[in-house]
């Protein structure tokens, strides 16, 4: 299959053009067809995802899968993926049909929360794949569109809120990205990623308005995307609208958010920051390394005074983020492996955590941790996954959320030993909140009337689980899993960065005054 | 001699024999019994011109020596406008027969309106150019009041009027201030007085007058005052005619003068359009935020187009003409599908224009909500739908034009404009459940209007490019700057 890369991009899309125009009514027996189609469509797009798997050649470093043609405006439309990214778009492709077999209790408006659904699923994918700067930001924004319907339509009581304040912090970040690229654009006259990956940007000290800005040009770039991708992330402290846009969107719409789309930011970082901007990045650096470790230690902090069980889960999104930020910025082999690792493993881990969040909300319809207690009594499964996945938040040892934290650890150690160690308390207290939370839900009396006539998760809801409890498991004892696919990509990234610092040669002179 | 000259000009005299027809043989059998059928006869006679414009002319031809000019940028320009005249006479229709104000002299001034809007886009001459300008002009004055015993309707008409003759009359010192000093009125005369040494003084302040005047006619800020009240005044179809044809001549009929005429004087008038540009989107994108009615609305929102489309005209290259005539095409194309819905907005049969009427319209209309939601985050210019297109081809000429400061400004403009089109989608998928929208749909206005949500939703797609807008663009542009 040539066109293996938008076969799996466009599948959802041609799904949701399908609902959008040949299903009709709003009757029972619609709802089910829509979300029959859906899952039918995420689920094929997931087999034909794992011909990528088949086809890709870890030891390669460079792009594969490549597919160009002529689109507008001397733009290309090129897909292909690397080590980087393969991980990403099969991460995707995976958790889509959980994620769709997980609403299967919503009934209100099923037909556009599907297309909504399936529309981010091509975006996203479209994201991981785009080698052409424009298709990427195109991709990039584009999820904003039904990510901002999914929270503000099926989301809970402060929706619009929410769903408001995601759109405009996502919507500004992003806009000084496009900036960015017009300039990238104006500078190497390509917008193609691959070209653009070997293309020196001009690291010459700039003086603007009197003020000396060490690594030129690559510095404001790299600000530039920082500002888009930093929102993304969320790092601190643009962090804010992850944990309002958590609580009110929809279970689907919290797992979406957190499995998937926080790594775009990751992504971004890895895909432009670092090899593009490496002198920039180097400047940079510390600062990163330290807003990491505030967001890991801080956003603990206040995950642990929490009320609501998924605004805790969000802060300790926030957390994890911050190991991966550390990683990805102490850039060595380590470090760059544990944050693509952690994103992975949270992916899995953060979505398995709102969907247990999903599991108890869909029969008791509220979030507060004080209205639980005992759960295990009457929900031994719920309790044995709950528990096992609280686990994986923590970081512990045979699970995959251990190996991510413990990687980025060991690269930011070499890198910076202060942060390391201040990121490293972060284990403990993820610890603290996440424990604290599963005993206050889980363990205790089941003294609470309305408790006493819970039911355990039926079929459906355990065979969500499976897949994901099965990956959890395996990434932890077998980690090669994810390194040997991702190795020899970062390798020749960290290798190409390190190459271009060693001919930086920091001018304490100003080169030109424009 | 003259019959090569007129051969040129056969679609211009085929429209203004059928209305004259049309005019003549209306009044002498049924007269308004008949303007159904005429609407429906206009329109298709506008796609069939449109059809043989597209497919027989070929080259630049010049008629009556140099004073009409038959090239590929007046082609892409009169197809396009050929076409939105055909689309907005028939979504108009329902709307028109319904509140009785389908009179056969309808279809017929929109006929004239187009001929002046042909005449305009192909003026090689500062002559022709007033005479298409006018012809255009005096149609649309009585279009505006067609609706004679409503007050605003007449009010409309009356402002559109007296701001249309101000800009003429600015249009016409500027040209004889432009006669005056090089010459001539014919664009090849004036360019080589441009071109040749410094520009006299006197050719620059016309240049200004008549800039001035076309600027007017663009509804560019600061020369928009006219803009709201004539689209609110106006009744529906009659302001989505001026939403979508008139703009496109006007603004080709911009491009044509300061390209053909003071072509080797970008710098001269680049800042001009620069600043047109800037305080058009800006002005656009502020101004709406605070408008309650859906035409008001659409009326800010096109002067914040129309700044965007003269980003493309102030990077004064040729990629720039090719990004202006690109965003134009994407602009009516969102504007007709917009106003196919617009014009449904009824309750209890009365037209409604307030967009607190479109409160949860989602929840009962899911798939025209969804249509207009395209078109709404497309007028935005959120990726990845067509409309964003339209936004990249003019900053990508602005920044290779070395105007990235332009660029900036108008990314930023975009986030704030963005805000009121988001309002009307949150109103309609996130508003309050209350009785709004009763209106029926008629058939051409749904067709209309997911036609071009579909075009807007997927010809970005790789494979589907548009439909070779680009090329047509590029070859249009080719022709007027050389």
């Amino acid at each position: 299959m040539d066109n293996l890369l938008s076969i799996v991009t466009f599948l959802p899309l041609v799904a949701a053009l399908i609902l959008a125009v040949f299903l009709r009514g709003e009757d029972a027996a619609a709802q089910l067809n829509a979300k029959r189609l859906a899952l039918a469509a995420t689920s094929f797009t997931f087999l034909i995802s794992l011909a990528i798997l088949v086809e890709f050649d870890p030891n390669d470093t460079g792009f594969q899968l490549v597919e160009e043609s002529e689109w507008l405006f001397g733009l290309t439309y090129k897909v292909g993926v690397d080590g980087i990214s393969v991980l990403f778009v099969l991460l995707t492709t995976f958790l889509m049909p959980i994620t769709i077999a997980s609403c299967w209790g919503v009934t209100h408006r099923v037909k556009e929360y599907m297309i909504a659904m399936l529309v981010l699923e091509a975006l996203m994918i479209g994201v991981f794949v785009a080698l052409d700067m424009v298709l990427f930001y195109l991709f990039f924004e584009a999820g904003l569109i039904p990510m901002f319907l999914i929270i503000g339509i099926w989301g809970g009581k402060d929706r619009i809120y929410a769903a408001f304040k995601f759109f405009l912090y996502t919507f500004l970040g992003s806009v000084l990205m496009l900036v960015a690229m017009i300039a990238m654009y104006v500078d190497a006259g390509t917008t193609d990623i691959p070209a653009l990956l070997n293309h020196q940007f001009d690291a010459g000290p700039m003086s603007i308005m009197g003020w000396q800005i060490a690594g030129g040009m690559q510095t404001l770039l790299w600000l530039a995307f920082f500002a888009s991708f930093a929102v993304k992330m969320p790092m601190w402290p643009v962090h804010t609208w992850l944990p309002d846009a958590h609580v009110q969107a929809p279970t689907a719409g919290s797992v979406v958010l957190a499995a998937i789309l926080l790594k775009m930011g990751g992504y971004g970082f890895l895909r432009f920051s670092l090899p593009m901007f490496p002198v920039g990045s180097d400047i940079m650096a510390p600062l990163v390394l330290w807003l990491s470790v505030i967001a890991i230690v801080y956003t603990s902090l206040v995950a642990m005074v929490q009320e609501d069980m998924k605004k805790l889960i969000a802060y300790s999104s926030v957390a994890h983020m911050g190991f991966v930020t550390m990683g990805i910025f102490a850039a060595n082999q380590q470090g760059v492996d544990g944050a693509i690792f952690q994103m992975i493993s949270h992916g899995f881990v953060s979505g398995a955590l709102f969907l247990c969040v999903g599991v108890i909300y869909d029969r008791m319809h509220t979030r507060d941790i004080d209205a639980y207690g005992g759960l295990v009594v009457r929900m031994p499964a719920y309790a044995a996954i709950f528990m096992l996945f609280t686990m994986a938040n923590v970081g512990l040892p045979g699970t995959s959320g251990f190996v991510g934290e413990f990687l980025t650890l060991i690269g930011v150690f070499q890198v910076n030993t202060w942060v390391g160690v201040f990121a490293a308390t972060g284990v403990i207290l993820s610890a603290c909140y996440a424990l604290w939370l599963y005993r206050r839900v889980v363990f205790g009396d089941l003294i609470k009337e309305s408790l006493k006539s819970i039911t355990d998760m039926d079929r459906r809801e355990r065979a969500i689980f499976a897949p994901l409890v099965v990956m959890t498991l395996l990434l932890g004892v077998y980690p090669s899993l994810v390194t040997d696919m991702i190795g020899p990509s970062v390798e020749a990234l960290v290798t190409q960065y390190d190459t271009a610092l060693a001919t930086y040669v920091p001018d304490t002179h100003v080169a030109a005054t424009h | 001699m003259i019959g090569s000259d007129l051969a040129i000009l056969i679609p211009e005299i085929v429209l203004a024999l059928f209305a004259m027809g049309a005019l003549l043989g209306a009044v002498y059998t049924s007269k308004d019994g008949l303007a159904p059928a005429l609407t429906w006869g206009t329109a298709i006679l506008f796609v069939v011109m449109a059809f043989y414009i597209g497919v027989t002319a070929t080259g630049t031809r010049v008629a009556f020596g140099g004073m009409f000019v038959d090239d590929a940028f007046a082609r892409f320009a009169k197809v396009t406008i050929l076409l939105s005249a055909a689309a907005v006479l028939l979504i108009g229709l329902d709307r028109m027969a319904r509140t009785g104000i389908l009179r056969f002299e309808y279809p017929i001034l929109v006929t004239l309106a187009v001929i002046g809007m042909m005449i305009m886009v192909s003026a090689g001459d500062l002559m022709a150019l007033y005479m298409g300008l006018e012809l255009q002009s005096l149609s649309l004055y009585v279009v505006a009041s067609l609706r004679r015993d409503s007050v605003r309707s007449t009010e409309a008409g009356l402002k559109y009027f007296i701001l249309g003759a101000l800009s003429s009359g600015l249009l016409l010192y500027g040209a004889s201030l432009v006669y005056g000093y090089a010459g001539t009125t014919m664009f090849a005369g004036i360019i080589q007085t441009a071109t040749a040494g410094e520009m006299p003084v006197g050719l620059l302040i016309g240049l200004v007058f008549v800039m001035s005047g076309l600027a007017f006619k663009v509804s560019a800020a600061p020369f928009h005052m006219w803009t709201p009240d004539v689209y609110e005044g106006a009744p529906t179809p009659i302001t989505a005619l001026f939403a979508t044809a008139p703009k496109v001549a006007a603004m080709a009929l911009f491009a044509r003068v300061v390209h053909d005429a003071f072509g080797g004087a970008v710098g001269d008038w680049q800042q001009i359009v620069a600043f047109l540009a800037v305080v058009s989107m800006f002005l656009g994108a502020i101004a709406a935020i605070g408008q309650t009615d859906i035409k008001r609305l659409m009326a800010y929102s096109s002067i914040s187009h129309m700044g965007f489309a003269l980003m493309g005209l102030a990077s004064g290259t040729q990629q720039g003409v090719e990004a202006m005539l690109i965003y134009m095409a994407i602009y009516v194309t969102m504007n007709i599908g917009t106003f196919a819905f617009i014009l449904t907005m009824e309750k209890d049969g009365r037209a409604v224009t307030d967009i607190s009427a479109l409160s949860s319209f989602a929840s009962r209309e899911g798939t025209k909500a969804l249509a207009l939601l395209v078109m709404m985050f497309s007028l935005a210019g959120v990726p990845p739908l067509v409309g964003f297109f339209g936004k990249y081809a003019v900053l990508w000429a602005a920044v290779e034009a070395g105007m990235a400061w332009l660029a900036i400004a108008g990314v930023i403009a975009s986030v704030i404009g963005a805000f009121y089109y988001l309002r009307i989608v949150y109103l309609m998928y996130f508003g309050e459940d209350r009785e709004g929208l009763d209106g029926r749909m008629g058939v051409i206005q749904y067709a209309g209007l997911m036609v071009m949500a579909a075009l807007i939703a997927l010809a970005w797609l790789p494979g589907i490019n548009l439909l070779g807008l680009e090329g047509m663009a590029a070859a249009a542009a080719e022709t007027l700057v050389r």
